[in-house]
C-alpha cells in the first residue's frame, strides 16, 4: 500500500512541471505556433525564479519574475514568427539555445563568488486532506501542483466555451478567414505566445523553486521535448494532456521506485524509460492525431 | 516622395553577400550587452572573439580543429533540411557514431591503421543511421513529427552513454567515467606536428565535396531538392517523397554519425559524457548561415568554430563566462533567420 501511496504522490509531483509546460505550449499551438522555444523558456524560468528568490529572499517574486521571464521568451517568439513570419523549427531551436546559454551565463556571473552550489528554502508542501491516510499522503503537495491541476478545466473552458479561445483555435485553422472576420491574427498569435511563455516558465521554476530547491544545468534535461510530444499524444485537448502527463509522471515515478528496490539492472534503462516510452506513445496516438491545420505556417497579410 | 520602393524580388547578389556580414556586426553589437553586464569591455572582448585566435599559427590551428566536427554535423543537418526532413538529432547521432568508433577501436588491438580506420568510418557511419532510423521510419509510415522523435532519441543516447560510462566500460582502477582508450592504431594521424588538427579535417572537407556533388549533380539530390522545396508538387512529378526523405534522414544520419567518429579518433580517444558541446544543435546554426549551400555550410562552420575557441581567449582575457560564446552564436542564428527574409526583396528606383 505504502508503494502505492508513495507512487501516486511522486506521479503528481513529476507531472506538474509537464501539465504547466505542455499547458502553455498548447496555447501556441492552437495558435498555429510551434514554440520549440520550450526547453530554453522552462530552463530560462527555472533560473530566473532561483536567483531572484536566492538573491531576494522572496519565493513569490522568484515565481513573478520567472513568468515574466516566460512573457518575454513569447514576445521574442512572437516577433520571429509572427511579425517576421520565418521559419518555426529554427526560430525555436534558436530561442532554445539562445536562452540556454543566458542562463548559464547569468548564473556563472550570480553567484561567482560562492563555492557550493547554492540552494534556497523551496515552496512548502501543502497538506490538502490534513492527516487523512492515504489520501493525505497522496495529496502532500507543492501549491503548484494544485494549480497546474486546477488549470487543466480552467483552460479548457476558455478554449472551447470563451470567444477569445474560439479565436484562438480558428487562427490556428484557417488564419485567412479568421482576418477576414476581423480578428487581429498577428495580435492573437502573440497573445497566445505570451500565455504560453508564462505557462512553460513556471514549469521550470516549478523544479527549481518548489521540487528541487537549487539550479543545476540538467535541471530540465529535456522536458521541454515531452511536452511537445504530450501534446501530439493529447491530440491537442487540455484534459488529455493530464492524462499524458501522468503517464510520463507514472513511468518517471515507477523508475525511481524500482531503483531502491534493488533489483540488478542498470539504471540508466529506467531513467530512459519515460522517453521510451513517450515515443511509443506518439507512435499510437499519433496517427490518428489532428494537427491545427495553420500550424507552422507563417501568416502574411498581403 | 521616396526616389527607392522596396519590392518583392530575388535580392541581388550585392545583397545576398552583405546579408550575412550585416548579420554578424548586428549580433556583436547585440550581444555587447551582456559582455558589459559581465564587467568587461565589448571592444576588447571581440578583440579577443575574432583576431587574437587568428593571431598565432597553434590557435589558428585550433579553430580548425573545433569546427571539424560543426562541419560534418552542419552538413548532415543540411543534408536532410534539403530534403524537408528536420533532423534536430545530431547530437545523438553523434554519440551514436562516437560510441561505435570507440567500441571497434577498442575490441581489435591487433588491426593496423589501414584497416581499423576504415571500420571506424563506416562503424561510426552505420551507427548515425540506426540511430536516425527509429525517427524516420516513424515519419515517412506513420507521419509523427521527426522533431519531437529526433529531440527524444536525444535524451535517450545520453542515458546510453552515461551507462556504458559508469558500467559497462568503467575502469575500476580509475573510477573515472570514461571507456578504455581505443588502440593506437586507430588513432588519426595529425596533419601538423605539435598542434591537434587531424585527417578528420581532411575527412569533413571531402564529405563536403561529396555531399556538393550529391545535392547538385545528382538525380537523388534533384529529388531531395523538389521534395524539400515542395513536396505535393514532387509527389506530382512522379518522385517517391517518402522514400527521398528516408534516404536523406538516414544519410544525415550517418555523416552526423561521422564527427562522432571523428572526435574519438582524433581528439579523445575514449568516450566521455562531454564529448560534443552541442555541436548537433550548433550544426543547425552552421546550416542556417551557410543558407543549406554545402560550401556556406562549411565556411560558417569554420566560423562558430571560430567564436567557440574565441570565448575561450575571451574568458582567459578578461573572465567574462565562455558561455558567452552560446550567445554570440544563438543571436548569430536569430539575427541571420531574421535577415534572410531580405532576400525575398529588391530596393529599385522609383
Amino acid at each position: 500500500m505504502d508503494f502505492i501511496v508513495g507512487f501516486l504522490n511522486a506521479t503528481l509531483r513529476i507531472a506538474t512541471p509537464l501539465i504547466f509546460g505542455t499547458l502553455g505550449e498548447l496555447f501556441c499551438e492552437r495558435a498555429g505556433i510551434l514554440n520549440l522555444g520550450i526547453e530554453g523558456t522552462m530552463f530560462f524560468g527555472a533560473f530566473v525564479g532561483f536567483t531572484v528568490a536566492a538573491k531576494t529572499g522572496s519565493l513569490m517574486l522568484g515565481l513573478l519574475a520567472a513568468i515574466i521571464s516566460g512573457i518575454l521568451s513569447g514576445l521574442l517568439m512572437s516577433l520571429l514568427a509572427v511579425k517576421l513570419g520565418v521559419n518555426q523549427h529554427v526560430s525555436g531551436l534558436g530561442i532554445t539555445l539562445l536562452l540556454t546559454a543566458l542562463a548559464m551565463f547569468g548564473f556563472n556571473i550570480a553567484f561567482s563568488s560562492n563555492r557550493v552550489l547554492p540552494s534556497i528554502e523551496s515552496f512548502p508542501q501543502i497538506k490538502l486532506f490534513g492527516d487523512i491516510p492515504i489520501l493525505g499522503t497522496i495529496f502532500t503537495q507543492y501549491g503548484l501542483t494544485y494549480i497546474a491541476i486546477l488549470l487543466i478545466p480552467i483552460c479548457a473552458w476558455i478554449l472551447y466555451r470563451t470567444n477569445f479561445g474560439l479565436n484562438l483555435r480558428s487562427v490556428g485553422m484557417n488564419p485567412e478567414a479568421t482576418d477576414a472576420a476581423g480578428i487581429n491574427v498577428y495580435r492573437l498569435r502573440t497573445l497566445a505566445l505570451v500565455i504560453g511563455g508564462g505557462l512553460i516558465a513556471v514549469g521550470g521554476a516549478f523544479l527549481s523553486l518548489a521540487q528541487l530547491g537549487s539550479f543545476t544545468f540538467g535541471i530540465i534535461n529535456g522536458r521541454g521535448w515531452v511536452c511537445i510530444a504530450l501534446i501530439i499524444f493529447a491530440n491537442w485537448e487540455p484534459i488529455k494532456v493530464f492524462w499524458g502527463a501522468l503517464l510520463f509522471g507514472g513511468v518517471s515515478a515507477l523508475q525511481l521506485r524500482l531503483q531502491t528496490t534493488g533489483i540488478k539492472f542498470p539504471y540508466e534503462v529506467f531513467l530512459a524509460l519515460p522517453y521510451i516510452v513517450t515515443i511509443i506513445a506518439l507512435s499510437l496516438a499519433g496517427r490518428n492525431a489532428t494537427y491545427p491545420t495553420a500550424l507552422l505556417k507563417p501568416y502574411k497579410r498581403e | 516622395m521616396f526616389k527607392y520602393k522596396i519590392v518583392r524580388a530575388s535580392a541581388p547578389v550585392w545583397m545576398r553577400t552583405l546579408i550575412p556580414i550585416v548579420a554578424i556586426l548586428l549580433s556583436f553589437l547585440i550581444t555587447s550587452i551582456f559582455v558589459i553586464i559581465a564587467g568587461a569591455n565589448p571592444l576588447a572582448a571581440f578583440y579577443n572573439f575574432l583576431i587574437v585566435p587568428l593571431s598565432s599559427q597553434s590557435s589558428a590551428l585550433e579553430v580548425l580543429v573545433k569546427s571539424t566536427p560543426l562541419i560534418l554535423t552542419g552538413i548532415a543537418v543540411t543534408f536532410a533540411f534539403t530534403a524537408g526532413y528536420f533532423n534536430i538529432g545530431a547530437e545523438g547521432q553523434l554519440y551514436a557514431g562516437a560510441i561505435a568508433a570507440v567500441w571497434i577501436g577498442i575490441n581489435f588491438p591487433q588491426l593496423p591503421s589501414i584497416a581499423i580506420l576504415p571500420m571506424m568510418i563506416v562503424g561510426g557511419f552505420l551507427a548515425g543511421v540506426l540511430w536516425a532510423l527509429i525517427p524516420a521510419l516513424l515519419k515517412v509510415y506513420l507521419k509523427i513529427d521527426e522533431v519531437v522523435t529526433t529531440l527524444l532519441m536525444n535524451s535517450i543516447i545520453m542515458y546510453f552513454v552515461s551507462y556504458l560510462l559508469n558500467d559497462y566500460w568503467r575502469n575500476p582502477q580509475s573510477g573515472y567515467p570514461q571507456s578504455p582508450d581505443i588502440s593506437a592504431a586507430a588513432h588519426f594521424v595529425r596533419l601538423i606536428p605539435k598542434s591537434r588538427l587531424h585527417l578528420g579535417f581532411i575527412m569533413a572537407l571531402l564529405v563536403v565535396v561529396i555531399v556538393y556533388f550529391l545535392i547538385k549533380r545528382t538525380p537523388l539530390g534533384l529529388r531531395m531538392r523538389a521534395s524539400g522545396a515542395n513536396a505535393a508538387g514532387a509527389r506530382f512529378a512522379g518522385i517517391n517523397v517518402s522514400r527521398t526523405m528516408l534516404t536523406a534522414a538516414l544519410v544525415s544520419g550517418g555523416i552526423a554519425g561521422l564527427a562522432g567518429m571523428g572526435e574519438i579518433a582524433g581528439i579523445h580517444f575514449h568516450l566521455i559524457e562531454a564529448l560534443s558541446s552541442s555541436y548537433g544543435y550548433t550544426g543547425i546554426i552552421a546550416a542556417t548561415l551557410g543558407g543549406l549551400h554545402p560550401l556556406g555550410v562549411a565556411l560558417a562552420a569554420v566560423f562558430i568554430g571560430l567564436i567557440s575557441t574565441g570565448s575561450q581567449t575571451v574568458s582567459l582575457a578578461l573572465g567574462v563566462p565562455v558561455y558567452l560564446g552560446d550567445i554570440v552564436q544563438a543571436t548569430l542564428l536569430l539575427v541571420t533567420l531574421g535577415m534572410l527574409l531580405l532576400q525575398n526583396y529588391r530596393i529599385e528606383r522609383r
